[in-house]
């Protein structure tokens, strides 16, 4: 999966919680989603774990609290899914 | 923690405590009651002649036992030790029967998850014939600070 197909699988995601609507239209890398899109840290939480679910992964709390931009988010499910590959 | 250091744990005074007694609690729930008695004072305004328990007040009272109890319990039971805040993050609750003053209702509470300091509770509020009288879903974030 590329970053674009991994943007798209995340953009309806993101989507659900996002306060900010018109923002997701527009999202890119570089969005984070508690300035930009207006998602609280309780909907962040609700974030990741539709992304654990979508993505067949686990996230730690160390991963969790670094997930606060698009880049972010889309640089450790990659790792996550290389990891889990490679298992 | 046990109940009754929960209960003490609660930031709650009068007239905003609406916990009498946590009947029980696990990793995976609460129960508690609560008696709303007659001289409870958002009766003389809700409604004008025709007090009725405010919706408002069962949610608060279903996050006090339900969410609150159970988040003071889970982060004081974890490995760190230290119980925390619990700060209202999001409710959706139906609600079937009007609670009028003087009863005593059961809440009843099911943890959903708690992962990433969020705890996700769905709850039901239970009238002493023994009807829902509203259920639904509470959820918040467990802090180590008040506010934060």
């Amino acid at each position: 999966m590329n970053n674009s197909e991994l943007l798209e699988k995340l953009k309806p995601i993101v989507a659900n919680y996002a306060h900010n609507k018109e923002a997701i239209d527009d999202i890119t890398e570089h969005t984070d989603f508690i300035n930009d899109l207006k998602i609280n840290s309780a909907n962040l939480v609700d974030v990741v774990l539709d992304i654990e679910e979508e993505f067949g992964i686990e996230i730690d709390n160390l991963s969790m609290e670094k997930m606060l931009t698009v880049s972010a988010a889309i640089e450790i499910i990659e790792g996550k899914l290389k990891e889990k590959n490679d298992r | 923690m046990n109940k009754e250091e929960i209960l003490a744990y609660l930031p709650y005074t009068e007239p905003f405590l609406f916990v009498d007694e946590l009947l029980e609690i696990d990793e995976n729930g609460a129960t508690g009651t609560f008696t709303f008695r007659k001289d409870l004072d958002f009766y003389k305004g809700h409604f004008k002649d025709h007090p009725v328990t405010p919706g408002v007040i069962l949610t608060e009272t279903m996050a006090q036992i339900g969410l609150v109890c159970l988040g003071i319990y889970l982060s004081g039971t974890a490995v760190s030790g230290a119980p925390g805040h619990v700060m209202l993050t999001s409710t959706a609750i139906d609600f079937m029967k009007p609670v009028f003053p003087g009863e005593r209702v059961k809440v009843v509470a099911e943890k959903v998850y708690f992962r990433f300091k969020k705890l996700n509770c769905n709850v039901q509020m239970i009238n002493e014939a023994g009807e829902v009288v509203c259920r639904g879903n509470i959820s918040g974030m467990v802090t180590n600070k008040m506010n934060g």
